[in-house]
């Protein structure tokens, strides 16, 4: 049977000028540039408004928001010293605000990345001991690999109760976590106990070979590069194949993708296993990288500002890169602005939660002006 | 108002627009129109869709401003700047689809859209007082059980009861009838014509049923192309001379003609068995059997919530079936990704925007829905095309005539006739073996309606499959080789079009069987 759109009605329209076909490239050009330019002005802007709320509330301290922004600056970026300090905290935000993002496609808010990386590096640091001997090139993979599968598990499992039981994904990632970090509480101070961690329970420490050790030349831990890599990857697969774009079509309108055929479960749950790896493997860099052996300071909060890397970087992968490194400084500054001026430790929290409601409310800004959005230039009446 | 519900005697009020005219831009919309409507008539205001009934009253209810032109009320010039103004000079209407609030009771419902409700309710004394003015309407309704629970019927009259009790007594009908049986509408409009004749109430109706316009109605106005081309008494009419008023001297737009059924065509969809649960999970929809060959339309006619949905999102994939077998083209049929390839099942659903678009993905990545995993030569890829993407949306969307400021635009930006254009342009691309397409004209324009029945005929003839479910049986009788009727979630009647009887199926429909 012929192709149906061939068949009448339709209208054949005569090939357009030279002039003309210049004309609409200049025009779909600058359309394209507001689109672009949008996505880089609000978020900034929302950035910037949430640093001079914070201000408020820090004059409100008595405190000089000026001095405090200087010494984020030097704390975080200034010097060399302290920009490899805010590189190093950005490696775990990068793989954390992955496991927000790729969710975030398929319109979900899974924000229990915290309980995947306990979990994960839980997983590598007891897999590592019985592999004693064993070459570290296959011990770090197999490590790797424990990390991902019980992180994807996880999210996984929340992608599953999604679907078909309904469970609200938010709530459920988010008292998923609390399960999570009591059963690793449990295990290292149970059966996983390293019967010398006396003050500190912990799993028994990994042999300096299986230790991730620093990139050349920096004080940075090689997770920087297997975080970046791993959003790029992210990237490639949401905005260049067909499961990505797939997952996106499931995230703007699940009964359009059910009629399209799409397999929707297995979207998911793929995707949110994905995002349960990331932070899985986010969790075992922590252990080799980092901690040595699991124990409770695994539980550092990565999860959490994963959930502010990723929507500032409007869950996108490649975004997440600057935003991960920005935050990273942030959070390296917290030591010296408390020590020079005296400020409580959970100042920067609070800096985190006015640029999370700062950024949350510029969502409703997107669209809505007529410079970045053809759709009102274009409108007549 | 009162807390207490208007007394109904004599209340009726005399409307009248003088030189009404709109213009949107360039585009007249409404042109000099006059109209008298004499209280306590029941006044009928014809014109084929897009003809400016919608206009002229929206104009004279204050959604729209009219550029010029005065509305008259009692005699008396009146501006309406907004809803509220007309709400004032007693101005009520009633949509064609239903705006009570479901969770609600009726009486709930009732207090609620007052102006002056207070901050805490009496609901003792307001009962009181609503049993009180239930008295003076005609109408029996169960005002303690919620909204949603009330039939159709029900439903309609509960919304013209309402704007009574908002001491409206001008009332538009917009197309009231349009979502009841034959039986309901019939009841619906005798009610409020006694009213009318007991000079409680004026009405405006606009409707293109004749039988209805002369069953009930006592007065009309045509309206053509936003111009008045005629009025009269309906007595002194018949149907042929205002139909003439509204189509004018050209001949009727009309489909592709219709070729004749192919003899033993190819079975496309079978249906056998089927079983699922409704949207409820209370009730079970059952169909037993349903065929629908090559190059017919089998219409499934029915009163909305009879099952017809959820049917649909059984075939679409959107609901588990609990038993049965669906075959296309005889290979069982799932709604996966490649079984709606190789056998070539396209949807249009009903309210494309809800059910068959990402609204905020762009015009071009919604055209893609179906291609997008797909190379040219229907072979399966991993790695998506953007340019090629871009170059086919922008050749469906010259083809389709849809209009959009760009493909790069969200889905979302588009108007309801181009949304439907842009899913037509995806579904029906390409080859088509059996289409799936519910209520596809609700709440679209002319030309839009005119050119979505145009194309499923041509697919029609062409060979597809089409299985058109509908809640316009006009609709269906207009483009159906056969009809079903659904109720209470099965199939009751069948008839093919040549012997179908409007008034069996509205029988049938209604659940009288």
């Amino acid at each position: 049977m012929a192709d149906i759109a061939s068949r009448p009605l339709a209208t054949d329209r005569p090939a357009p000028s030279a002039t003309a076909r210049l004309a609409v490239l200049r025009e779909t050009l600058r359309e394209t540039l507001a689109r672009r330019a949008e996505a880089v002005v609000i978020p900034v802007a929302a950035l910037l408004v949430g640093l001079a709320l914070f201000s408020l509330f820090i004059a409100a301290l008595d405190k000089s928001p000026l001095q405090f922004f200087e010494l984020m600056w030097r704390g975080g970026f200034g010097s060399w010293f302290s920009f490899q300090n805010a590189l190093a905290r950005a490696a775990p935000l990068l793989l954390a605000a992955l496991c927000v993002a790729l969710p975030a496609r398929l319109g979900l808010v899974v924000i229990g990345g915290e309980g995947a990386i306990v979990l994960g590096a839980l997983a590598a640091a007891a897999i590592a001991p019985p592999l004693r001997g064993v070459p570290p090139l296959l011990v770090l993979p197999a490590m790797a690999l424990a990390g991902m599968v019980v992180g994807g598990l996880w999210i996984g499992a929340v992608g599953a109760l999604r679907h078909w039981r309904a469970v609200n994904e938010t709530i459920s990632s988010l008292l998923m976590t609390y399960i999570a970090i009591a059963l690793m509480n449990h295990l290292v101070e149970g059966p996983l106990r390293d019967p010398a961690s006396l003050n500190k329970p912990s799993t028994l420490p990994l042999d300096a070979a299986y230790r991730i050790g620093p990139l050349p030349g920096l004080d940075v831990h090689w997770g920087l590069v297997v975080g970046t890599v791993v959003c790029l990857a992210a990237w490639v697969l949401i905005d260049k194949t067909r499961w990505g774009f797939a997952a996106r079509i499931v995230g703007g309108n699940v009964r359009a993708a059910q009629l399209q055929g799409l397999p929707v479960a297995r979207l998911t749950i793929g995707f949110c296993a994905l995002a349960g790896a990331c932070a899985g493997l986010a969790g075992m860099i922590e252990v080799a990288a980092v901690q040595g052996s699991a124990n409770a300071s695994l539980a550092a909060g990565y999860g959490y500002a994963g959930i502010l890397v990723a929507f500032l970087a409007r869950h996108n992968p490649l975004a997440i890169v600057p935003v991960a490194i920005l935050l990273g400084g942030v959070e390296a500054s917290g030591g010296l602005i408390q020590r020079r001026m005296d400020l409580p430790n959970a100042t920067v929290l609070v800096l985190q939660g006015v640029l999370f409601v700062a950024t949350l409310f510029s969502e409703t800004f997107y669209g809505r002006f007529k410079a970045f959005n053809p759709d009102l230039w274009k409108r007549r009446d | 108002m009162s807390a207490i519900g208007p007394s109904a005697t004599g209340k009726a009020i005399a409307v009248e627009t003088i030189g009404m005219t709109m213009r949107f831009g360039t585009f007249t919309a409404l042109d000099d129109v006059s109209m008298k409507v004499s209280a306590g008539s029941f006044h009928a205001l014809l014109g084929e869709n897009g003809a400016g009934k919608s206009t002229l009253v929206k104009c004279m209810m204050g959604f729209n401003h009219p550029t010029e032109g005065a509305l008259l009320v009692n005699n008396r010039e009146v501006t309406v700047a907004d809803p509220n103004d007309a709400a004032e000079h007693g101005l009520g209407m009633v949509y064609q689809h239903f705006t009570l609030v479901p969770s609600l009771t009726g009486a709930e419902n009732l207090v609620i859209s007052r102006r002056n409700v207070p901050r805490v309710i009496d609901w003792a004394r307001e009962r009181k007082a609503l049993a009180a003015f239930m008295t003076t309407m005609p109408f029996d309704l169960p005002l303690d059980v919620p909204v949603r629970d009330l039939a159709a019927g029900e439903k309609q009259k509960l919304e013209i009861v309402k704007q009574l009790y908002l001491d409206r007594r001008f009332l538009v009908l917009d197309e009231p009838t349009s979502v009841l049986t034959p039986t309901e509408a019939h009841e619906v409009l005798g009610l409020v014509r006694q009213m009318t004749l007991a000079g409680d109430l004026t009405v405006l109706m606009i409707s293109h049923k004749f039988h209805e316009v002369t069953a009930f109605a006592d007065a009309f106005t045509v309206l053509r192309k936003g111009r008045f081309t005629g009025s009269g008494k309906v007595g002194e009419h018949d149907a042929r001379s205002m139909a003439a008023m509204m189509i004018g001297d050209q001949p009727v737009a009309t489909l592709a003609s219709r070729t004749p059924l192919v003899a033993d065509a190819p079975t496309v969809l079978a249906v056998r068995g089927l079983e699922a649960s409704d949207r409820t999970g209370l009730k079970t929809i059952a169909i037993d059997h349903v065929e629908v060959h090559a190059g017919e339309i089998v219409g499934i006619a029915g009163i909305s919530g009879n099952g017809q949905k959820e049917f649909t999102e059984v075939l679409g994939g959107q609901r588990a079936r609990r038993a049965g077998d669906i075959r296309v083209k005889g290979k069982p049929y799932g709604a996966t990704r490649r079984e709606t390839q190789e056998l070539a099942v396209r949807f249009i659903p009903e309210e494309p925007l809800r059910n068959a678009c990402a609204p905020r993905m762009t015009v071009a990545e919604n055209i893609a829905f179906r291609t997008f995993d797909l190379d040219a030569g229907g072979r399966r890829i991993s790695w998506i095309s953007v340019a090629a993407m871009k170059a086919r949306a922008a050749e469906l969307v010259a083809q389709f005539k849809v209009k959009a400021a760009s493909l790069a635009s969200p889905l979302q930006s588009l108007s309801g006739g181009n949304v439907q254009r842009a899913v037509l342009a995806r579904e029906l691309s390409g080859e088509v073996d059996l289409l799936i397409v519910a209520n596809p004209c609700f709440g679209l324009d002319f030309s839009a309606v005119a050119e979505i029945r145009a194309r499923l005929m041509t697919a029609r003839n062409g060979g597809t499959a089409v299985l058109l479910i509908s809640e316009d049986l006009d609709e269906l009788l207009e483009l159906s080789d056969r009809i079903l009727v659904m109720s209470d979630g099965r199939i009751v009647h069948e008839t093919p079009i040549a012997t179908a009887s409007v008034q069996t199926i509205g029988e049938y429909m209604a659940g009288h069987h």
